[in-house]
């Protein structure tokens, strides 16, 4: 690369984004416990502080993506947005591994614990009448919590949930094989079908809590299996409905005509995000639908 | 008036961002500080004189938070800010606008977690280990602002080592490989590292804290299959590493200081290296020596016994290789260097304390007493507050071209010195003859201690404000500084003029 691309790294000006991004981000969360504690203003705050956060951030990166434009970003700058990226997609990986810990504690240990597998007085004692399974429909205290009454089998919605996002996953791959080849035709369509897939997922999802909440009495409240269930595929499910967003932007940004074979980091970096939420979803399908 | 908010609200010069997190850092420090100065006042005599013994906890659980969140965390990473760039010979850090948003989270964090103390049903009294179910279902309703506080303290935490990554790898000047890079820039590698495994963590715990106040989740309630102890595993996995996060950046400065004020190469470089990265390798591994008493099997307790004995190791190795740095150096004692020397006195002795309780059978004994709280003071104030004093004195006269003066200087340093010991030394007899920590009242036989070690914390906290004094006399008023400033001081920061250049370095530099 040459001595001027090597010297010249580009160092934005002065800019207001950040602190208008802090004091949305803060007014969301004074809004979110105003609305949990029950305070009437708490939405209002809470919503509003989303259409800022929302305004804030699409001028933020429409910036970047203007800088980009005018050609300040070099290889060297390319290099750092990329480390950036792979180091950010590993702190969301240890985010979830958080709760796979938990599942995994849980399972294994305290839950068979609370059924006297370890230590025996601690059934005797404490939680005589229960007995571990996994699932656990029955929990030590049905009368605080109480336990679901079925579990969807994972062969049903959650195989189709699995197929689509691979399949997602391949399409993404097109699309950037489409852009490698000059073929924009094919980033495009590549980026709708990943889109389309993506959009389903998030549907069927949502059909699955509504079924869980409604018909099996699988909720938040049915003990440590809801609890985990609905925080990992919960947690998950908002990575998706992230990574879709993050899509329609590089779908309009492809309609926009960016991206060249050279310049791409956008699309690539949310490439490598869309396959994190792949792997997140088979560790899911694995160790919380499956076994 | 454009031009003040352009230059500290709308930054993108990591020069200008440090500054803002050391001003944040010592506005908390008095912040953190009285409250602390509240709970010795209390401890003073036996009986209670002066606190509702609910406050006592909030005041207990909010110096934690502030001084760990809002003094330690933010100056060493407004050092971070300052120094890494100088040192690697960037123009600045790799994501300049990240960097302020990283900086600007932190007011609003505090704001939110300050602002507890005045709703209804009082702040968060649980200790900052925030221990379930004491945080979830007896705790206060502003235990929920306080959940989201610290969400935005990880976010800082999360993208500021982003950054610090990326810059470190990506922005070095070239010929700088790894191995020729400052000791602070390493530290600093790893220490980001570190938070960008423990912040995920601590979000993901505190955010299983918020479900089960707010949404009728039982991670923590055995009534629904879960475990308190989850709470404390994974608590810990964050809490521990976290301590390394907080002394690491401090080990790095020292490594800076001592080489110079000895006008020697730090000693063994290359095991300098491979000691922090084994250090913080073994701190993933430990946490659960926080948890011996309470109901582990005894293989886990044995595991984290041998694991955590086994830090102390590579620790030894760094305190050794300082030694061996000023053995047969030319040395001088400018206020840097007595605060690095102190440090490494005192450091090494906090660590010994913390070999004690390593001990399964002993920390039966010390566990939840003041000889842990004894410890862990001794590590963090002359060890790592001294570290960022010691770096502060260091470059300051680098980053502002005014030089301090030596004399209040020395004041600050032996005023600190003495009282310290004062204030932490006798709690830990208390702790051995049995005083618990986190209570308002004790038994008669810990009053003498409890009054001495409360006179030392009122001349400690007062003293800081000669800090004050110093540093700002120094801004508005030092003699000019030149851009050597210390005669023995190697590295890339020490060739920029002093202030350096808006740019730090527009042209990288070459390194030999």
């Amino acid at each position: 690369m040459s001595q001027s691309e090597n010297v010249k790294y580009y160092l934005p000006g002065a800019s207001g984004w950040p602190l208008a991004f802090g004091a949305g981000l803060f007014t969301l969360l004074v809004g979110a416990g105003r609305w949990l504690h029950d305070l009437p203003d708490g939405p209002y705050i809470f919503f509003a502080a989303i259409s800022v956060i929302a305004v804030v951030l699409s001028g933020w990166f429409g910036t970047v993506i203007r800088e980009n434009l005018a050609g300040c970003y070099t290889p060297w700058v390319g290099r750092s947005f990329r480390t950036a990226m792979r180091w950010l997609i590993f702190s969301e990986v240890i985010f979830f591994s958080v709760f796979f810990s938990a599942l995994f504690y849980t399972r294994l240990w305290s839950a068979p614990e609370l059924g006297g597998a370890y230590y025996p007085l601690t059934n005797i004692l404490l939680w005589p009448d229960f007995s571990f399974q996994w699932p656990l429909l029955d929990n030590p205290d049905n009368s605080q919590y109480l336990g679901a009454n079925h579990i969807s089998s994972p062969w049903s919605i959650p195989l189709v949930n699995t197929l689509l996002l691979l399949s997602s996953a391949c399409t993404f791959v097109w699309a950037q094989w489409g852009l490698s080849r000059g073929s924009r035709w094919i980033l495009k369509l590549g980026l709708v079908l990943t889109i389309l897939l993506g959009l389903t997922f998030l549907l069927l999802q949502a059909n699955e809590y509504y079924g869980d909440y409604t018909r099996d009495g699988l909720t938040l409240n049915a003990g440590i299996y809801g609890s985990l269930f609905f925080f990992l595929t919960g947690f998950h499910g908002l990575h998706v409905a992230a990574g879709v967003l993050m899509l329609s932007v590089i779908l309009g940004r492809s309609l926009a005509g960016h991206f060249t074979p050279d310049n791409h980091f956008a699309l690539e970096g949310v490439g490598w995000y869309w396959h994190f939420v792949d792997v997140v979803w088979l560790l899911l399908f694995v160790f919380v639908y499956w076994l | 008036m454009k031009a003040f908010i352009t230059r500290w609200m709308r930054s993108t010069n990591h020069k200008d961002i440090g500054t803002l997190y050391l001003c944040f850092s010592l506005i908390n420090l008095f912040t953190g500080g009285s409250m602390a100065l509240a709970i010795r006042a209390e401890l003073f005599q036996p009986g209670l004189q002066i606190l509702d013994p609910n406050f006592f906890n909030t005041l207990v659980t909010l110096h934690g938070l502030i001084m760990v969140f809002g003094v330690v965390m933010p100056a060493a990473v407004g050092l971070a800010n300052w120094q890494i760039p100088l040192m690697i010979g960037a123009p600045d850090m790799a994501l300049p606008r990240l960097n302020n948003l990283s900086f600007w989270l932190l007011p609003f964090a505090t704001i939110l977690l300050v602002s507890t103390l005045f709703m209804a049903g009082g702040g968060p009294n649980f200790g900052w280990t925030m221990y379930a179910p004491l945080s979830t279902t007896y705790a206060p309703p502003s235990t929920d602002f306080m959940i989201f506080a610290i969400h935005l303290l990880g976010l800082s935490s999360i993208m500021g080592s982003i950054n610090i990554i990326t810059t470190i790898l990506d922005m070095r000047a070239p010929g700088m490989t790894m191995m020729k890079m400052p000791m602070f820039v390493w530290t600093w590698l790893v220490t980001a590292f570190l938070l960008l495994i423990i912040m995920p963590v601590l979000a993901g715990t505190v955010t299983m804290m918020l479900a089960d106040r707010n949404f009728g989740t039982s991670f923590f309630d055995a009534a629904g299959g879960g475990d308190p102890l989850l709470f404390q595993h994974i608590f810990w996995f964050f809490g521990h590493p976290e301590v390394y996060v907080l002394i690491l950046p401090a080990f790095g400065i020292i490594s800076q200081i001592i080489p110079t004020f000895s006008r020697k190469p730090l000693f063994g470089y290359r095991f300098m290296v491979y000691a922090v990265v084994s250090i913080a390798f073994l701190a993933l591994a430990v946490w659960a020596h926080h948890m011996f008493t309470s109901g582990i099997p005894l293989g886990a307790q044995q595991f984290f016994m041998y694991s955590t004995m086994l830090i102390a190791i590579p620790t030894g190795i760094k305190v050794f290789n300082w030694l061996a740095t000023m053995y047969r150096g030319s040395l001088t004692f400018e206020t840097p260097m007595l605060f690095a020397v102190a440090f490494v006195v005192l450091f090494t002795f906090a660590g010994f304390t913390g070999v004690m309780l390593a001990v399964v059978p002993a920390d039966i004994q010390y566990h939840d007493s003041y000889f842990v709280v004894a410890h862990f003071h001794y590590v963090l104030v002359p060890g790592v507050l001294f570290a960022l004093m010691g770096g502060i004195y260091y470059w300051l006269p680098k980053w502002c071209g005014k030089m301090y003066s030596e004399t209040l200087g020395q004041w600050h340093f032996w005023l600190s010195v003495i009282s310290v010991n004062i204030v932490f030394l006798p709690q830990h007899f208390i702790g051995l003859a049995g005083m618990p920590r986190r209570i308002p009242d004790y038994a008669l036989q810990f009053a003498n201690f409890n009054a001495v070690s409360t006179i030392g914390a009122f001349i400690f906290g007062f003293t800081q404000l000669l800090f004050v004094y110093i540093v700002i006399h120094t801004i508005r008023k030092g003699s000019p500084a030149s851009a050597q400033v210390w005669d023995g001081a190697v590295g890339l920061e020490w060739t920029l003029s002093s202030p350096p250049p808006h740019h730090s370095f527009a042209v990288p530099p070459k390194i030999g």
